[in-house]
């Protein structure tokens, strides 16, 4: 129950936000909560507050961004810096709610390589730094599996081999992705299938297939709670929350990384943030080479500089080695999709609508 | 004349002599005065943190100024020319000058998804466009930008655009009615896959009653007890009653996950006593059955309260009488007791299906897909999608409808007998 106590009061973050001010020296950072947010407080937070001296406040949302909009268009903006999907720094970004970033202020890899090269391609935008590569994967719990176990993502839409519920992220984006690649669409092909009508029918029709097996889940520190409690006997879930539990709480959980879904996590200013220079000190300070690679040390999300690969070293238990955890690591990509973001800035009112729509109707 | 006067003109005077008129209708005013000075503070109050918001957000329901304020050539030019077919040159100039600029403050995007709301793709044509207008730097515009884009070649385009450029829109209130306008403009209803709002309208209003009608069946024969019972049991009970009353929504919510889901405390108790195998669990969370069980325990207290506050008023003695001359339990119930408890009866359902028409975080935790109500989604376009003029429209209904139902339960019942205290 612990954590769905914390998922329901971010249910109400945009009240408890709207309510809190940052005081000089001290700023808020809002991020996703659990696990996640744990490993940038160790990585990021904490250092960043020993060293300078001045104070954050966490505090968690099931998505950070949405308290964003409706802060700036009151002009009375209370975080300093937010951890958002790529879709949302995009079009946020375009929409004027976000401070610009200028990746110059950035500071260079330890061998003297600009911001902007030390980089993954896409991780720096006009308003936004990324922090990490994060991946939406499988997941099921191998203590429920007797004979056969899960190993590709049309497992998951197998209800006839793997009888049972299945956890899905309440939302369009990356169900239908993953409907299509369990349709046997290629990776590559997905978005483009997407953009059709047929495309979006198809994902529903291969959706509509194991609907009655569904419990939807909003928050990421659900599904690892779903498959603990045995609600479900497979989820989509977020790859760091699944290393946590099987690694960091020796739960007998398993990843499917075929069919998994990169995507990449940023750090955004929201415009008129009250402790700007403070926040954009705080983010150069976290999406440096050694922080970035610090946080590997406690959760499996890839850093989104190179020069942080080789720092990558050991989790904090001491012995687990996370390259192979990472959802960049060579073996899990053999078929994965990366999140196409233009793609959804897009088509998210209207795949979203339909989902809401296809959700509610039994 | 009563002789409180003898004024020699024949008109009433206090003791200083003022006449008696002025000297009422200032006490009267000073007293009014007061009253108002005391009431002021409230009405300020509520005023400022209530009415003008709520009004604010309301009006967002009809008043889209986004693209009439970042594109004012083309709205000109729009609000003078009815679309009929994809426009001219004239058009199309404003059109590229307008974006030109649009792109210099940034609102270039916030343009795209005002019309992206009625034209999905909407969104990254303007980005797309405006970010490589610097190669048009002059006249013929239509020609060059369909070089550049073809996709303004659109007459549903245009026609949506035409009603974008309106400051006053009654757009919203057409999806939030499952309704939209095809590419001539004419209103029609939305494809099947994508009407929901109905539905889910009906569903609100649907449970909302039922919970009422639940609330109202646990709820009596509590408030009875407690009205009846000596004052050592009734004040313990009245506790039981008050206590989860008193306790955060969000616990007695989650306590209701523990309970009910599929490897809960009562599936498990069922389990146990044998009435249901292991793997025939039953789904009691994630549907409807648990939408409405967490929230007729959460909306109990708010039938038990005016209820008992009513029963607490009947005198016993008329239940005795009517006994006594010769009615059976049933007819002195029917007849004597349950008629004078109506008053309260009224108070409870009529708050509880209010606050329940509006509920929004119990469903979202409990309700999984057929649990969601229509405030699920309204908070879904003001925190995800981010189309307050959706989520004003939807909101100004569900208040419309609660509005006449209220209306209608005073032409029925009549306010005036509604206790709620």
């Amino acid at each position: 129950m612990t954590t769905i106590k914390p998922i329901a009061a971010a249910l109400c973050a945009g009240l408890v936000l709207a309510g809190t001010t940052a005081q000089a020296g001290e700023i808020t950072v809002v991020s996703w909560g659990g696990a996640y947010t744990k490993s940038q407080v160790e990585a990021y937070q904490k250092p960043w507050m020993a060293k300078t001296g001045h104070k954050i406040k966490s505090v968690d949302a099931p998505n950070p961004a949405a308290p964003i909009k409706a802060q700036v268009k009151a002009g009375n903006v209370s975080i300093d810096v937010a951890d958002v999907e790529y879709s949302d720094a995009v079009r946020y970004c375009d929409e004027g709610l976000l401070e610009l970033i200028d990746p110059a202020v950035l500071p260079p890899a330890p061998d003297g390589t600009p911001a902007t090269e030390d980089f993954i391609d896409g991780g720096l935008t006009d308003c936004a730094v990324a922090n990490i590569v994060w991946s939406t994967v499988l997941a099921y719990d191998a203590s429920k599996f007797k004979g056969a176990k899960p190993t590709s993502i049309s497992d998951l839409f197998d209800v006839k081999k793997f009888p049972g519920k299945r956890g899905l992220r309440k939302g369009a984006k990356p169900n239908l992705e993953m409907a299509l690649m369990a349709d046997g669409v290629p990776a590559a092909e997905v978005y483009k299938m997407l953009g059709t009508p047929a495309g979006v029918k198809r994902a529903f029709a291969k959706l509509d297939s194991i609907k009655d097996h569904v419990v939807w889940w909003e928050a990421g520190a659900q599904p690892p709670q779903l498959l603990a409690d045995g609600e479900v006997i497979m989820t989509t879930a977020y790859n760091g929350r699944i290393f946590n539990a099987a690694i960091g709480e020796d739960k007998p959980f398993e990843i499917v990384w075929d069919g998994q879904i990169l995507d990449f996590d940023l750090f955004v200013i929201p415009r008129g943030a009250p402790n700007k220079d403070l926040a954009l000190d705080f983010i150069k300070f976290a999406t440096g080479t050694k922080p970035l690679a610090d946080q590997a040390k406690y959760i499996a999300y890839g850093p989104a500089r190179k020069s942080s690969g080789e720092l990558v070293g050991l989790y904090q238990d001491g012995k687990t080695r996370m390259g192979p955890h990472m959802p960049t690591a060579e073996a899990n990509m053999k078929n994965a999709l990366v999140n196409n973001f233009e793609f959804w800035a897009d088509r998210d009112s209207e795949l979203n609508e339909r989902f809401n729509a296809w959700i509610a109707t039994n | 004349m009563d002789g409180t006067s003898d004024a020699p003109d024949g008109l009433l005077t206090t003791g200083d002599g003022t006449p008696l008129k002025t000297a009422l209708a200032r006490a009267t005013r000073r007293a009014k005065l007061k009253a108002v000075v005391l009431v002021l503070p409230l009405l300020l109050f509520v005023l400022v943190t209530f009415a003008v918001p709520i009004g604010q957000m309301l009006y967002l329901s009809v008043y889209s100024p986004v693209f009439a304020d970042n594109m004012p050539r083309l709205s000109a030019y729009l609000m003078a020319n009815p679309v009929t077919e994809v426009p001219g040159e004239a058009a199309f100039e404003a059109l590229v000058l307008d974006l030109k600029d649009a792109r210099k403050n940034r609102t270039h995007a916030q343009v795209g998804t005002r019309v992206n709301y009625e034209k999905a793709g909407s969104t990254s044509l303007f980005k797309s466009t405006a970010r490589r207008l610097r190669k048009i730097d002059g006249p013929p515009y239509k020609e060059k930008l369909l070089a550049l884009k073809p996709a303004w070649d659109d007459l549903h385009l245009w026609t949506v655009m035409e009603r974008a450029a309106h400051r006053h829109t009654l757009s919203f209130y057409a999806s939030a009615l499952d309704l939209g306008y095809d590419a001539k403009g004419d209103l029609v209803r939305a494809p099947e896959e994508r009407r929901i709002y109905g539905l889910l309208f009906q569903r609100t209003l649907l449970l909302s009653a039922l919970i009422a009608g639940l609330c109202l069946l646990l709820g009596y024969p509590v408030a009875h007890l407690l009205a009846n019972l000596p004052l050592k049991y009734s004040n313990l009970l009245m506790v039981l009653v008050l206590l989860p009353f008193w306790t955060s929504l969000l616990v007695r919510t989650t306590s209701w996950i523990t309970l009910l889901q599929s490897q809960g405390v009562l599936n498990d108790l069922m389990v146990w006593i044998g009435i249901v195998g292991d793997d025939g669990r039953i789904q009691l969370m994630y549907n409807q059955a648990g939408t409405v069980i967490a929230m007729t325990h959460i909306m109990l207290p708010f039938m038990i309260l005016p209820l008992y506050s009513v029963m607490k008023t009947v005198p016993k003695d008329f239940v005795r009488a009517a006994r006594s001359l010769g009615a059976g339990p049933v007819t002195a119930f029917v007849r004597v007791y349950f008629p004078q408890t109506v008053p309260g009866i009224g108070a409870g359902v009529l708050l509880v299906f209010i606050i329940s028409v509006g509920y929004y975080i119990t469903p979202a935790l409990v309700g999984g897909s057929s649990g969601q109500l229509i405030s699920n989604q309204i908070a879904f376009h003001m925190l995800q999608s981010l189309n307050w003029g959706l989520a004003a429209a939807l909101g100004a209904l569900l208040l419309g409808g609660v509005l006449l139902l209220y209306w209608l339960y005073d032409r029925l019942v009549g306010v005036d007998n509604m206790k709620l205290g």
